[in-house]
Parts: structure tokens; C-alpha cells; sequence
């Protein structure tokens, strides 16, 4: 089936660069603003005039790999309409088009002299503050539709690995936040900060510490790991001796995960950042039609070796049927003669080790940021709550579904700014039919 | 540093309209988590369908105020109807995973580029407020001293405080009735009550649907004192710090979530401007390498989460809660 659609396949990346005269700020590296989608650092090949203030745009397509995109023409206009100055972009891209004074304008581009096969669609026009002292600097990712024919058949298979990607990422989550649910009945609201301790652990080995990104993952599910017994015997684990209840409990993982989230916040900053190695990939191509870049088959492959290892330990080992048992029923297990206690433990160990990998898998596959993993945690809850709370294969299930429609539903009609509905929706809709999930066993939802 | 700035800021928040918008949301909560026991973490989703309701039927739709008004109360109701019938007769922890995420789903919906034409996108809606500032009685502002109000805010706290006081005597009189009684052994256990024959799923349901209503009631006022709605002031967040500010005056009393949402703004305000103050200036009291002005916003949201856990773990009962009357349990 071959339809001939409007796909958004190519996205130009423009740069606008604002200097003013005042102050050294015209000649220095413009450092970028943070909060902004970039991949390419500001220019160094840069003519600046040098007596007045200027509007600097840089064309890249990032769809053909951050190609300059010459010969485009740029109007600058106040914000009354009035045309001001317009310039074309050189051979890099790049055009420096000079401004009577500071204050705000509208930059346009104009969509007939853009290369052939590429149009933009309704967003060619940004709204500039050029107003500060010194260097201003500013980014703006401007949507670009290419209309090209691409077979449904080739974006739901490119959108199925996506989704594929995405499913095992939040496996591993899922399965961490089963894990503690099944053994302490803790529904931890604060497991979202788990995912982003990860990445986070992972940015510091790798930036801070110097760690090349793989041995910086590891160092980061270590670290997840000592996390998990530290949070385990300094909080869970006196909670549950003072006979807290559950909801209380929940609370408490409220309370501690807005404490998570705004220590990275201080410590991290609100910017986003990414890892020094596996920035932007080309995708390469498998077995005729399977698209992915080399860090992303990489995702693919270490959350599903690690989620099967684990599945398979849980299922022979004897620490692995401990859990199970303690899940099923603490009571007995404790008066059959186990330490109840050291095997929550180890869940805690084991979950926020899980956890701490999925989001260092999450900061590779893009970038750092203090409230990724709370973004995450509802499509985590739904994931579970889909493949039923408490159930160790229910995770995986329930994750693989929810990422699946989380990168498949917007090919059926979920609007792609807000793919996280979809997931959500089905959410509610399960409970409607089948509260315990598609696993879950009937007893459990009392 | 300047301690009377800290003071002045702390107090009129704890009088102004951020108070009374957190009370308002709290005392819904009250309704729902500390007489029946029902886990509502989605109250900003509440909020959002009846400050949308007005704003959309008045600014999308062009009908008049008054029958804005009247929408943005029923959305609510239904939103808890609608999240009551599948949620209601499970556990309590899947309540509480449907409301965040149905909340979740209205922010995200609202936001979304796609629905621009209806609500506005993330610049939100605004325009719909001229009949709310037009009937302001007031020609100045006020100035106590320590505090002062604008006309405008002035205005906003006269409707506002008027209407937590008479939120405050309907839960009143609702709690001492044989209905409230239901409510509260409910909470205590279920089980005891359906073998009364009493239909729990009716009595939760009405609570959710009254608890909603406040949290309504708390977004309109809160759009119509800012004129405008914006989704990210609905968001998850909002909800976990009126469960804090309803946790500090305590669960289960009437006048909890009214003082819990002062004190939660007082030390909000008079710790944002403390640290402000502190990180300020060519001299700051603590030095920068230990914390930055951008930094100093985000410590006093530390202390919200530190407090939150503290305060649940010992002294769950808050200011004025008796320990023995809220027995939070798991049901």
C-alpha cells in the first residue's frame, strides 16, 4: 500500500544567532541558551559585521545530516510588518543580516528558494527579542515537512522499533518498581527519580569522571545499586519496622521523590545535556529493512540480555524464589525460616540497579535531564498496571505494549505532540475491564 | 538581608490568593483522603476541567460568563463521575494511579499544539475574566502595614476568603451528619460498613464527586484571579504540594486544610525571599560556590519534599489531627 503523504521526516535546525555591539559580546564563542533542542554547536567560521547589531542565521537540514542549506533568502521584519533588511545564506549556511537597532523582530524565510523537495510547512517565521547587551544567543528548531511518498508499511515498521526501544527501556523500569511493589505492596511514586539517578550517574562517570559511556553505564547500576540498599536500610527498611501503612508509605515516596527531583535540580541545573560519545547516529540498515542506528540496536540488545538474565534468575535461583515467596505471602515465608527482611533487601538492590539502567540506556538514547525519569513514571505505572501490578512477566508485557503505542499510536491518529495519551488512555481503559491486568491474578486487586 | 522584606512576603502569601486556591484544593482533598480514605492524586486535573470550562465556554465558545461559570462547576462532577465507576471498587492505590494520569492525560490534551484553536495550546486562554473584575466594589487598595493588596487583589480575596469560610461550614455540617459519620467509617473500614448495609460504592462516589468539586471551584478561582489559564499550572505537582499544605494542618479537620495551606504558603514566600536575599548582592550571606541565586529558588522545593516525608512519618496527623481519629491504613 503506497500512500502518498505528508510525513514529518526532516527537521531544519536553524540558528539565530543575536549580537548587539555593547560589550565584548559580539566577538566572543556564543555559549548556548540552555532548555533548547540543538545538535550543532554555534559556528566558528562566523564574519560578524562589526558596527551594529546583527541577526545571525545558520540553515542546517538535519535530515541530510546537518547540511548547510545555501541560497535561502531571509526577511527580517519589525513587528509591525514592515520589511527591514533581508539577506541570502553563503555556502554555509549562514547569514548575517544587520539590524537598525535592538528590539524585536520577525525573521522569515522564504519557502521558493529553499532546495527543491524540501517545504516548510506554516512555521517559516520566528519572532526575535534581540534586546540584551553583549552576545545574545538563541535557537530555534523550525519544523520542515517534506512531502515525499513513504509507504505506511516502512513508518509503522520504523514506528514498531521504536516502539520495540522504547518498551524495553521502560521493561526495565517496570520491572524494578514490580519488584518492590510485588515484595513491600509499596506503590514508590519516587521511581521516576530512580530512572533519573541513572542517567544522571551516568552523565558524572562520563563527563565528570571521564569514563567512556559503556564502563559509565556499568559504574551507573552500581551505583543504583548501593543507592538501593542505602535507601532501603536508611528508609524503607525502618518504615516498615514502625508498622507504617501502605498509603502512609506512598506519601513518604511522594515526599522523597519531590526531594529526588529538586536535589538534581540544584545539583544538575534545569539544562539539558548529553553524554560524550553516541550524540546523533546514522542509521544503518539490517536484514533489508530494518532502520537503527548502532547505539540504538545496542539499546535493543542490552535491555533484552538483561531483562531475560534477570526473568530466568527470578525464576531459578534460589534468591530468585525467595522474592517470589515473599511476594506471595511474608507471613509464611518469615515462619518458614527466611530472612524476610534481607530479601526485600536484595529487591531494592536489584530494582534500583534495573532502574538505574534504563536510564542510562534513556541518556544515551538522547539526552540528561532532572525530570526524565518523572516523565517516565506514568507510562511505567501504566505499563505495569497493564500487564497487572506485582507480576514479574506482566511488566514485560505490559511495557512492550504501552511502548509500542506510545510510538505506533501516532500513526493512527494520536496527535504526535502528545504521544504519552494514547498510553495513558489505555490505562484507564484497562481498568475498566480487567483491573488486575492482563497476568495479574484476580485476589490481587481486593 | 533584609528580615521585614521576608516577613512581608511570607504573610501575604499565607493571606493572598495562592493560599486561598491551595485551600480551596486542599479542602477537596480533605473531603476525599481524610474523611473517606480515597487516594485523589489527580485533584489538578479538577482543577483544570472547571478553570477550562469556564475559560473555553467564555472565550472558545462565546457564551456568556455566568453560564461559563456554571460549566466549569459540572466539569468536575463529571470528570468524577467518570473516573469513579471504574476506580472506585478497586484497591486504593489504583484510584490514585488513575487520577495522576488522567490529570496527566487533560494537562497534556489541553496543552497540545493540535487543540490550539480550543485551548489555546500552552499560552492557555484568557479574555474571560471582565465580568469578574467589572463587579470589583472596591476603588483602592489596602494597606496593613506589613502587608499590602492591589484593588484587583483585593477583590480576588474578599470572593476567595468568603468562599473557603463557607466551604469550611458546609464540611462542617456535612461530617457531624449521619452522612459524614458513613463517610468516616468508611475510611476506618470498609468492610464493616457494606455488612451495614450501606452502599459504599454510592457514599465514595458522592464523596469523590463533592472533593472534585472543591478542586473545581479552586481552579475557576484561580483562572479568574489570574485571568487566564495556563496547562502547566495544572500539573502533578500542584497536587502533591496541596497534599503537603493539607498534611501540615492536618487530615480529617475542618479547619486543616485552611491553616495547612497558610503555613505551606508562609513558609514558601518567606523562604524564596530568604534565600533570595541570601544569595544576592555583591556580598551574599552564603557564598556562591555553595549555592547560586538559581539555585536558591529550587531549595525551598527540597524542603517541600523533605518536609512532606517527615511530616508523614512523624506526625502524620499534622497541627490539629488526632492521631487516633485518622488510622491511614491500606484498605
Amino acid at each position: 500500500m503506497r500512500l502518498t503523504l505528508k510525513v514529518l521526516v526532516s527537521a531544519f535546525l536553524a540558528l539565530l544567532v543575536l549580537c548587539a555591539p555593547i560589550g565584548a559580546g559580539a566577538t566572543e564563542a556564543p555559549t548556548p541558551s540552555p532548555g533548547t533542542a540543538t545538535e550543532e554547536p554555534p559556528g566558528e567560521a562566523s564574519t560578524p559585521p562589526q558596527d551594529g547589531p546583527y541577526i545571525g542565521v545558520t540553515l542546517l537540514n538535519s535530515a541530510d545530516d546537518g547540511a548547510p542549506l545555501p541560497g535561502v533568502t531571509l526577511t527580517v521584519q519589525s513587528p509591525e510588518g514592515q520589511p527591514v533588511a533581508e539577506g541570502v545564506t553563503g555556502p554555509e549556511g549562514r547569514v548575517f543580516i544587520p539590524i537598525p537597532e535592538r528590539g524585536s523582530y520577525v525573521v522569515s524565510i522564504d519557502p521558493t528558494t529553499l532546495p527543491a523537495g524540501i517545504q516548510f510547512d506554516g512555521s517559516t517565521e520566528r519572532t526575535v527579542n534581540a534586546l540584551l547587551d553583549g552576545g545574545n544567543f538563541a535557537q530555534f528548531q523550525i519544523g520542515a515537512e517534506e512531502r515525499v511518498e513513504t509507504p505506511f508499511g516502512e513508518r509503522l515498521v520504523t514506528a514498531t522499533l521504536g516502539g520495540i526501544k522504547f518498551g524495553l527501556i521502560v521493561a526495565l523500569a517496570a520491572l524494578g518498581l514490580n519488584l518492590v511493589f510485588g515484595t513491600t505492596k509499596l506503590t514508590n511514586f519516587s521511581h521516576g527519580e530512580l530512572i533519573t539517578f541513572g542517567a544522571i550517574a551516568t552523565y558524572v562517570a562520563n563527563r565528570g569522571l571521564g569514563l567512556p559511556v559503556i564502563y559509565a553505564v556499568v559504574a551507573a547500576v552500581f551505583a543504583g545499586a548501593v543507592f538501593g540498599y542505602l535507601q532501603d536500610k536508611v528508609l524503607w527498611k525502618p518504615l516498615r519496622n514502625k508498622g507504617i501503612g501502605v498509603i502512609a508509605m506512598m506519601i513518604v515516596s511522594i515526599g522523597f521523590g519531590l526531594f529526588l527531583r529538586f536535589i538534581f535540580q540544584y545539583t544538575f541545573g534545569g539544562s539539558r545535556r548529553s553524554l560524550s560519545e553516541y550524540g546523533a547516529q546514522r542509521r544503518d540498515e539490517y536484514l533489508g529493512f530494518i532502520n537503527l542506528a548502532p547505539k540504538e540496536l545496542g539499546i535493543i540488545v542490552v535491555a533484552a540480555v538483561v531483562l531475560t538474565v534477570t526473568c530466568v534468575a527470578l525464576m531459578k535461583t534460589r534468591l530468585g524464589k525467595a522474592m517470589r515467596a515473599v511476594a506471595d505471602n511474608p507471613a509464611l515465608s518469615a515462619s518458614s525460616g527466611m530472612r524476610v527482611d534481607g530479601v526485600v533487601r536484595s529487591v531494592w538492590i536489584l530494582g534500583t540497579a534495573l532502574t538505574a539502567l534504563s536510564g542510562a540506556l534513556l541518556a544515551i538514547n538522547s539526552q540528561v535531564n532532572f525530570l526524565m525519569g518523572f516523565k517516565l513514571l506514568l507510562l511505567v505505572f501504566a505499563a505495569v498496571t497493564l500487564g497487572g501490578l506485582g507480576t514479574i512477566w506482566g511488566a514485560l508485557v505490559g511495557s512492550m505494549i504501552i511502548g509500542l503505542l506510545y510510538e505506533v499510536g501516532p500513526l493512527f491518529g494520536v496527535p504526535s505532540s502528545i504521544k504519552e495519551v494514547g498510553a495513558l488512555i489505555v490505562l484507564i481503559l484497562i481498568l475498566l475491564i480487567r483491573p488486575q491486568g492482563i497476568l495479574g491474578r484476580r485476589e490481587r486487586i481486593g | 538581608m533584609d528580615f521585614m522584606q521576608v516577613l512581608t512576603s511570607a504573610f501575604s502569601s499565607a493571606l493572598g490568593p495562592q493560599a486561598i486556591v491551595f485551600a480551596l484544593a486542599a479542602i477537596g482533598l480533605n473531603i476525599h483522603f481524610g474523611y473517606t480514605g480515597l487516594l485523589n492524586f489527580g485533584q489538578a486535573g479538577f482543577m483544570a476541567v472547571g478553570a477550562y470550562g469556564l475559560a473555553v465556554t467564555v472565550v472558545t465558545l462565546e457564551f456568556p460568563f455566568w453560564l461559563g461559570i456554571a460549566i466549569g462547576l459540572m466539569a468536575p462532577i463529571v470528570l468524577a463521575i467518570v473516573l469513579g465507576v471504574p476506580t472506585l471498587r478497586l484497591r486504593a492505590d489504583y484510584l490514585a494511579i488513575a487520577t495522576i494520569a488522567t490529570a496527566e492525560i487533560l494537562r497534556l490534551i489541553f496543552g497540545a499544539v493540535e487543540y490550539k484553536d480550543v485551548f489555546g495550546g500552552t499560552n492557555g486562554l484568557n479574555g474571560f475574566a471582565g465580568t469578574f473584575q467589572d463587579l470589583n466594589p472596591y476603588s483602592r487598595g489596602i494597606d496593613l502595614g506589613i502587608v499590602a493588596f492591589r484593588r484587583d487583589d483585593l477583590w480576588s480575596l474578599t470572593v476567595g476568603w468568603i468562599l473557603v469560610a463557607l466551604s469550611c461550614v458546609l464540611v462542617w455540617a456535612l461530617m457531624r451528619s449521619p452522612w459524614g459519620r458513613v463517610l468516616r467509617s468508611i475510611r476506618e473500614d470498609e468492610d464493616a460498613v457494606r455488612s451495614l448495609g450501606k452502599n459504599v460504592f454510592f457514599y465514595k462516589m458522592q464523596a469523590l464527586i463533592l472533593g472534585g468539586l472543591f478542586g473545581g471551584i479552586a481552579g475557576i478561582f484561580y483562572a479568574l484571579k489570574q485571568a487566564s489559564v495556563v496547562p502547566t499550572d495544572y500539573s502533578t505537582q500542584f497536587t502533591f504540594f496541596a497534599y503537603t499544605a493539607l498534611l501540615i494542618g492536618g487530615a480529617a479537620r475542618v479547619l486543616g486544610p485552611v491553616v495547612g495551606a497558610m503555613i505551606f504558603w508562609f513558609l514558601m514566600s518567606g523562604l524564596g525571599t530568604f534565600f533570595g536575599q541570601a544569595t544576592s548582592g555583591a556580598d551574599p550571606l552564603i557564598p556562591t560556590w555553595a549555592m547560586t541565586d538559581v539555585q536558591a529558588s529550587v531549595v525551598r522545593l527540597i524542603l517541600v519534599g523533605l518536609g512532606l516525608m517527615l511530616l508523614m512519618i512523624y506526625r502524620p496527623q499534622g497541627i490539629f489531627g488526632d492521631r487516633k481519629e485518622l488510622a491511614i491504613d491500606a484498605r
